[in-house]
Parts: C-alpha cells; structure tokens; sequence
C-alpha cells in the first residue's frame, strides 16, 4: 500500500532512536555513524528490525548526516544504497504484520545559511538534492527531513526533496524550550512555510520530552491542515554512573504520547534516548485510539522566519513606503544601489506598527529580478516581519518567493488569463498568499456585481493550480474620488460584498482614493475607517500618517479586538510625546542648555562654542540632528551647513578618539547622527534635482573573501561617506574578482580592504596581487584586528590604517592629488 | 564530572570509556559592564569603574543594548571530561589532530582534560545583524555585549569544573582554544563532531572555520593534582 492511502485512515507509528543504540553497540564519540551501513550493516539491520518487530510503520534508514558535505558523491551514494538496502532487509526479516515503510532520512548539513552563516541557500539545496535523488535512486518509499533548527535550511530541504522526487515528504523541527526553532521561527510559522510547499505531515522531534513538546504540538494542531507527527526525545538527559540516561521511562513516554494522539497527532515515534521497548508502548497506544480527522484549518496566513501573521481576525497593516513611485529620493537609492537607505525605510515602518512590509523595487533601469531578490534576503536578515512581494516581472517574483525565508504575501494577481497563468505557478511551487485585483482584460468593472465575477473566476482558475480560497486576498481598487465622486462608494460596497458572497479576506490601496486632493490624509484616514467598517482585512498604507494610525487603534478598540483597549493606550502614550520632542527640537534652545553637562561628562569633548547642531552630533543625537537640520534647511544652504556645522563636529570627536578622550562607541555614534543631518541634506537635494555632493572621490571598501567579519568595515565605510567619499560597499566574504571589477567600474583610486583573522590575510594578498595586474592605479590601504604596519607592507598594500579616522586622513591626501588630475 | 572523578580516582578506568559527552543550560548571569565596555573599545576608559560614571549618551545606548539583548540568548555548555595520554612524541591525546607546543606546555602535568564548547545561541547575531548596517553604533555594543555574554559563560563553566576538581584534591589550567597560539583553528571540525555540537548546541562552521553563532566558544581545560 502507498503511505498517502494508508495515513488516511490510520495511525504512524514512527521508530525510536538510533543514535544511542549505536554507541551501545560501539560507534565511538566523532565517528561518522552512517559509514556503519557499510561497515557493521548486521547492527544496523538488527537495530532496525527490532523498531519493525514493536511495531513502527515507518522506519528510518541510516542516513541522518549522509551528504555531499561529509562524503563525496561515490561514498555517498554507496552509503545510501547501503542504508536503504539494510532497513529493506530489516522490514523483510521482520515478524511484525503492520503495514512497514522505509524512509530516507535528511537531517541538517551543519552549515547555517546566510545571512546569519556564510552558506548560500542555493547551495544547500544542490547538496540536499545530492542526497534526495541517491534516496530515491535506492528505492526509499518517502522522505523524512528532520531536526531541522532553522526555517530557511528547512525550506532549502523541502525544496530539494520536492524537486528531485514525487515521493511523500514529511518534515519535522527541533525546537528549543521557549517553543522556538534556533533561529527563531515559531510552529505557526513553520506550518505556513512547509504547507505552502505541500509537506505532506509536519511536527516535531529531538531536543525534548512528550510532557516539554505539548505547547509545540497544540500550536501545530491549531494551525495545520496536514497531518501532525511528534518524535520526542526520552526526556531530559542526565547523566547516571558515566552514563546518560533520559528521565522518562517506556510506559511513561507511551501514556504521554498517547495524551497528544487523542488531542490530533497521527504520527509518532521516538528521538534520542528512546529504545524499542518505547516503540512498544506507543505501539500500544495507536492500537487502543481512533485517529482524530485531519481537518482543514482555511487560515489565511503569511510568516516571516519567526512568525506567522493570520488575516480576519484583527485588521492587518501592510506598509507601502517601500516603493519608488514618486519619490525621488528612493529612486535614486535603488540607482546608487543604496540598499541601507531601502533597509532604513523597512525598519522605520517596523516601527511605526505595521505587520507586513510591501517591497516594490521596480524601476525602468534597474535588473529588477536581481535587486528584489537582494533586498529581500537584506530585508530578512534586518527585519522580522513578513514581505509582500509586489512586482508585474514574475522572474523577479520567483526570484524572490525562491528565496524568501517563510510564506510571503505577492502582490499580485488578477483575473486576466495570461497574469493568473504565471503567476498561479509559482504560488503553487514556493507558497504564498496572494493580492488578486478586480480587474481583467475588460479592465476595472464599474460596478461592484462586475467586480465580483471578476473575483469568482480569480478563485475558480486558482482552484484548478490547488490554491484554495484561504490563499487569496481580493482589492477591489481603490480609484480617486477627485475623478469620479463614486468611485469610493463602488469600492466600499465591494468589500462588503466580496467578503460577505465569497467568505475570503479584502486588502485596499487605500491611499489612491485621495489622488488629486488636497490635505489628503485626511480623506485617506475616513475612507479607511469606513472600508473597515464593511470587514476589509487589510489595508497597503501609510503608517507615518498619524491620522490612518489613529483609525488603526481606534478601530480596534472600538470593535473589541483590543484588550482592555492596551493597544490603544500604548499607542496614545507616545502620542504627545512625539509632537513635544519635534517642537523641542526644533527651537534649538534645549539642545544648548544641555550642551555643557553632557560634554563634560563625555570626557574631552570640547564643549566651547559649538552650535547645537554640532552639539547634537559631538553628542551622538540622531534624531535631534535630523530635526535640527531639517529646520536650518529652511533658510541655509545645505553645502554651507555641511562645510560649516557637521564636517567640523565630526573632526571634534575625531580628534577627541584618536587622544582617546572619546572612544569608538561614541565616535560611532557621532557619526550616525551626521548621517542623519547628510539624509536630511540628501532628500532636500533629490527633491530639488540637484546633486547631493560635489562629486567625491570614489572608494571601493570590502572585507575579503572567507571572512565575514564587517563591524570595522562598517565603522569605516561610515566615517568615510561622513567626509564626502563615494563609498560603494560590496559586503563581506568578498571575492578578489569582484573587488577588482568594482575598482575598474568606479575607477577608484583608493580601495580598502578589511580582514580580522589570520586565516583570511591570504585572500587579502591575492585581491592586492589581482588588484595590482588589474587595476594598477588604485591604492589600497587594510585594516582590520591581525593586520600590523609590517604585515601589510608584506602582503603588498600601500598603507596600513588601523583605524578609520587614518583612512580618512590617507584618503584626503589621495584626493588632492586625485582632485588636481 | 562529579562521577567522571569518581569513577576516575576509583581507577575504574579502562582507556577512554569515561569520555561521555553531556549538556547543561544555564540561567542569564548578571552583565559586566566593564568588560562590555571594553570589548566596545572604551579603553583604557578616564571613567571605567562605576557605569555612571559614562557618559550619559553612551550609557543609554549600552542599556538599550542590554534591554535589547533581553530574553534572546540561551546559554549553553556541552562537555565532556577525559583521561589525560601522551603519545610517544610527547603530545596530549586529544579527539581532535594535533601538534601544538603551546597546548602541550597548558597541558604540562595534568592527568585529565575537560573539553567543551559553549554558546549564547543565534538571538544575538539576529540582533547584531539587525543594527549593524543602520545603526553601526548599537551593532557594535551588541557584539560587545555579546563577547562580555560568552565569555561570562566560559568564566562560570571554569569556576565549576575547578570547583569540582578541587574538591577531589585537583586544581584546574587556565582554559585553552583553538586559534590560541601554535593550536589552529583548523582542529574545530573534529572538536565540534566529537562533542555533536551541530545537533546539540546549534554551532556549525562556516567554511573558514569560525563558529556560527559566532558568539560561541570551545576550549580544553587541563586538570592537574594539587
């Protein structure tokens, strides 16, 4: 029988440990337990028949760690043949009657991915696909991903098992004791993602016992619509007489399962420290109790890596700053490739309150599939909130939705065939929860009944992809009022109707009704009110109107969905606070009270004369130097007050670092509240059309290839662009070929280049040597903790700089010869 | 370690069968400011004893650091205490590869090794990621902290093996790492495998051999009879 038909109807009783019984038998501390199946296959085949003979359905071959990482391919493969070869003979020599099934078995490669670990995910899915198509090769009857710590390493497996195989895949996390995956996913989300890329049973094992495992498992019943397996360790390990043993005993650990399969497991078994006897009593227990249904949930859910965000219970805020349209300042960082200033935008919303962030980078000139994908993984490796996908390139969509670390929303869909028959695909393939428009090759229906067969036939065409109702959100378009005074009351009555006919969730571009008018935000704001008064779910917003976050709360609290109206009191709080630091930052008076004590305080700091604009900066005061700023620009040229107010405060506290009368926090911090004044200055010029600097000296920075070190490269490429350079930054674990390429594109005369270990000063040699055969005008100063004046003389470089200010000092006398030329 | 010297005064040792690898948590210790501090670059500070003797800004955003950090580490030790060889060219033998003088000098006359690796978990580098690019100064006090955090752990772990040890009549060596001296960071594949630190603790290596999450540390401590 095919194990899709037979967990239809019946408990899976899964195997116990291997990894003790190994060692019972022999395996040695740091041996490689999967050369066994070559070495000692009568072991193997003995430990699994034992499973099969207390009565597992599903065992698991040998094959936890067997990857290209460990073996290479000619081993692996033989490995696995092996393994499955021997759990094949453990089930025929079984006496056990049960239905019995082999599975491979993947477990973590040890690599942690990007962009917390130096692993690319297109890598990990190459080496997982290695071991998959070995498996399926080997005649496994499923697949069985395990133990997996992180939600990005997870999908890299799923993925590969679902693009090298047809076999079911059954995935299963380890979670610690706050409930959470090492990198921080919680259940809910993991059920969104693994879901969404059709697993077709989803739970736990490893790391806990039954009793510690039982909040996971609920929150896994709650939210999946798949079945729900549960391979808990034997407890808690001590250690007893030299041994580790684990406290929970056989009919201990049978009773407690038994407790989860009532509550809606269907799969179970046993992780370390369990022995067949524990098969047993689980055994025991599927005997005596009928499978709970597995009922579909229909949850409309998205996830970021940590967690999953549910529509139709509370209305959802998607922010819409990240997006060039109209705003000239974000078009010319998508341009410059200035992705910290897109970052910024995201963690600003995060910020305000929003719950998803919408990521639009599309721009004419731009490689749009290359950027987005890019600022997405940037966006996760800063944010933990889920992205909306937003973009008409569908290989920029994939691009994206391939990469993305959970179950991410895509913007969008809409009833024009040649749209849903790409789009729906890709959906399909990675997951996601889709925007469908109202609007088709007729385009926008006047009235809401043509709206809404626009709807039904988005739902049917999905249906025929198996993309169910839960995963669309229909926007029936928002149009301006200034065009047609209707049009508000055609998109309102739309909501109304789609929810209440269709039973699916609405999402609103809500600022277009106001296009054309004036004081907009407060048209904006009502008709927000009034959409979610007819049951909208979400709303793509501007979450620093004060005005639409004032309806969010107010919203919320009137309609019971904020407890003991908290949200609302939290929110009104900051409220009055907000406004009072921006008018006391604007008079500048506080800032010159204050000025004396807190320099004194900070040491050396010469506290004598300074303007509070300096006084903000010596001070590391960001948001006062952003406000102080903004306010001079009225009425001061934005070069005077560069030249004249921030370059000489950022030379006081340079200064006071090198005497070390401030140090390396504070210079830091100094510089992070010039830049604030630079942004300041930066989107005055954009919106005038004028050029932010006179053209500075281009310098490339990197830290070298193998090392992914960056706080001094950071701390330099900040100084830098403080004092004018062209900085472009390509990163950490940087390749000599790339650095050389940006140093031609540029034509920089200056490159820096940062290592911190010993290990990776030969890859810094290499980029010097390519640089000098390549790129023979540019000079290149390095840095970083192992490197000394005569170890860069030694690998070639030109100066050694062993902070940032003697970069800055060795890059100014580089411009003036470069500025004579 | 109390039944490894146990069992290991009692002489009920046959080669390395007492070599159990085991894994404790512990609960958030109190922070050092001062070490912070340092780690932070703040030194040698004109104000460095008291934390209110910092100035006013860089001690809020310390605190921040701090507030920040809160509730996203778990610290944890694997372990495993061995019986102490030489091999023929005067070496220790240890479960990893190795000819490193400057080990064998750390290890001079002791009878038995603890090895061990420790980390806070991955909740730091989350956060250091998440402020280093935007805000480089709150990115580098949380690597400080971060460094104070482990190195907190690896002090107390130490505290307790020589505690233990001295209870038996041992005194414990000053902890040793790979990267230390002539002992390359190179030996981590086989240290970590040996003490199953991917599956058990969550710390794997990058292909130049540093340990993610980085705020991590492995290290020998040598165990000597008073």
């Amino acid at each position: 029988m095919n194990i899709r038909d037979f967990m239809k109807d019946n408990f899976i009783v899964l195997d116990g440990g291997m990894g003790t019984l190994l060692q019972e038998a022999g395996l040695k501390p740091g041996e490689l337990p999967e050369r066994w199946n070559v070495t000692h296959p009568e072991e193997i085949v003995r430990i699994q028949r034992n499973y099969f003979d207390a009565g597992s359905n599903v065992v698991l071959a040998n094959t936890f760690g067997a990857n290209g990482l460990k073996f290479d391919d000619d081993e692996l493969e033989k490995l696995i043949r092996a393994a499955i070869g021997n759990a094949v003979k453990a089930k025929e020599e079984s006496s056990g009657t049960q239905e019995k099934f082999v599975a491979l078995d993947i477990g973590p490669l040890g690599k942690l991915l990007k962009p917390y670990g130096d692993y690319e995910f297109e890598d990990a899915v190459a080496m997982y696909a290695k071991t998959v198509r070995f498996g399926v090769k080997a005649g496994a009857d499923l697949i069985f991903i395990e133990t997996m710590n992180d939600s990005l390493d997870t999908k890299a497996a799923l993925l590969a098992a679902k693009e090298n195989s047809g076999l079911p895949v059954f995935v299963s996390n380890a979670y610690g004791s706050d409930g959470k995956l090492m990198t921080g996913a919680s259940p809910a989300a993991m059920v969104a993602m693994l879901e969404g890329m059709h697993a077709d049973a989803v739970g736990a094992n490893c790391s806990l016992g039954p009793e510690q495992l039982t909040d996971v498992i609920e929150e896994y019943l709650k939210y999946a619509s798949v079945p729900v397996l549960l391979k808990p360790n034997a407890g808690l390990p001590r250690s007893e007489n030299g041994k580790t043993v684990y406290d929970v005993m056989p009919a201990e650990f049978g009773e407690a399962v038994g407790k989860l399969l009532k509550k809606g497991v269907r799969l179970a078994g046993g992780c370390c420290g369990t022995t067949p006897e524990f098969i047993k009593a689980v055994r025991a227990e599927a005997d005596r109790l009928t499978p709970v249904p597995v009922t579909p949930k229909n949850l409309s859910v998205v996830s970021s890596y940590t967690h999953a965000v549910v529509f139709g219970e509370k209305p959802v805020l998607i922010g819409e700053r990240i997006n060039p349209t109209g705003k000239k300042r974000f078009q010319q960082a998508l341009r410059e490739n200035d992705i910290d200033y897109i970052l910024g935008e995201g963690l600003k919303q995060q910020d305000a309150g929003v719950d998803i962030l919408d990521v639009n980078v599309g721009l004419p000139e731009i490689d749009e599939p290359k950027m987005l994908e890019s600022v997405t993984k940037e966006l996760q490796a800063v944010s933990d909130l889920p992205l909306q996908i937003d973009t008409t390139d569908t290989a920029a969509m994939e691009a994206a939705l391939r990469c993305y670390n959970g179950k991410a929303m895509v913007n969008s869909v809409n009833g024009k065939d040649e749209v849903m028959e790409a789009v729906f695909p890709l959906v399909q393939k990675y997951g996601g929860f889709v925007v469908a428009l109202t609007l088709d090759e007729g385009g926008i229906p006047k009235s809401v009944e043509g709206r809404l067969a626009v709807a039904k036939k988005i739902i049917a065409k999905a249906a025929e992809y198996g993309i169910g109702k839960k995963d669309l959100i229909f926007d029936p378009l928002a149009m301006t009022i200034s065009a047609d005074t209707t049009a508000a009351k055609v998109t309102m009555q739309s909501v109304a109707a789609i929810k209440n006919e269709l039973g699916v969730n609405t999402s609103l571009g809500v600022s277009n009704v106001s296009f054309g008018l004036p004081e907009r935000n407060i048209v904006t704001a009502t008709f927000f009110a009034l959409c979610l008064e007819e049951g909208l779910s979400a709303a793509i917003m501007n979450p620093y109107s004060a005005e639409m976050m004032d309806v969010y709360y107010a919203f919320k609290a009137l309609h019971n969905m904020d407890e003991n109206c908290m949200d609302y009191i939290g929110y009104a709080s900051k409220k009055p606070k907000m406004q009072a630091v921006s008018v006391a930052g604007g008079t500048g008076a506080s800032a010159n009270e204050s000025a004396g004590s807190g320099q004194d305080k900070a040491g050396g700091l010469k506290g004598a004369n300074l303007t509070p604009l300096q006084n903000a900066i010596v001070r590391g005061l960001k948001e006062k130097s952003a406000t102080l700023t903004k306010e001079q620009l009225k009425d001061t040229e934005p070069l005077k007050l560069i030249q004249e107010d921030v370059i000489p405060a950022l030379n006081i506290v340079g200064e006071d670092f090198e005497a070390k009368r401030a140090f390396l926090p504070q210079l830091l911090m100094a510089a992070e509240a010039a830049k604030a004044a630079f942004e300041e200055v930066k989107k005055k010029m954009a919106e005038e059309d004028t050029k932010t600097h006179p053209e500075g000296m281009p310098f490339i920075i990197a830290t070298v290839h193998g090392d992914i070190h960056d706080i001094g490269k950071n701390i330099v490429k900040l100084i830098m662009e403080n004092y004018g350079f062209a900085v472009t930054d390509l990163g950490k674990d940087v390749p000599a070929e790339e650095i050389v390429e940006a140093t031609i594109r540029e034509h920089a005369p200056l490159v820096g280049l940062s290592a911190l270990m010993t290990t990776t000063v030969p890859a810094m040699e290499e980029t010097i040597k390519l640089m000098r055969e390549k790129a023979p005008w540019a000079k290149v100063c390095v840095g970083g903790a192992v490197l000394t004046k005569e170890y860069a003389d030694l690998i070639g470089a030109d100066m050694y700089c062993k902070d940032a200010m003697e970069t800055v000092r060795y890059a100014k006398e580089l411009e003036a010869s470069f500025n004579k030329e | 370690m109390e039944t490894f010297f146990n069992e290991f005064l009692s002489g009920t040792d046959a080669g390395n069968e007492l070599s159990v690898v085991r894994y404790k948590e512990y609960a958030p210790m109190p922070v050092n400011f001062r070490e912070m501090m340092r780690y932070a670059g703040v030194y040698p500070a004109p104000y460095a004893d008291r934390p209110d003797d910092y100035p006013e800004e860089l001690r809020a955003e310390a605190d921040k650091a701090i507030r920040l950090l809160e509730g996203q580490t778990s610290f944890r030790v694997g372990y495993c205490p061995m019986v102490l060889k030489w091999d023929e060219e005067g070496y220790p033998v240890l479960p990893f590869k190795q000819h490193s003088d400057n080990l064998k000098k750390n290890l001079h006359d002791c009878e038995a090794v603890v090895l061990f690796a420790a980390t806070i978990g991955a909740g730091t580098d989350r956060l250091i990621h998440r402020y280093e690019k935007t805000e480089p100064g709150m990115g580098l006090l949380l690597q400080a902290l971060g460094a104070e955090r482990a190195e907190s752990l690896c002090n107390l772990f130490c505290t307790e093996v020589k505690a233990i040890s001295e209870k038996y009549g041992y005194t414990t060596h000053p902890r040793f790492s790979p990267g230390f001296g002539d002992l390359p960071i190179t030996v981590q594949p086989e240290f970590l495998q040996f003490l199953d630190a991917s599956r058990r603790l969550g710390i794997t290596l990058t292909e130049s051999y540093l340990m993610s999450p980085s705020k991590s540390v492995t290290a020998v401590i040598g165990i000597e009879k008073m």
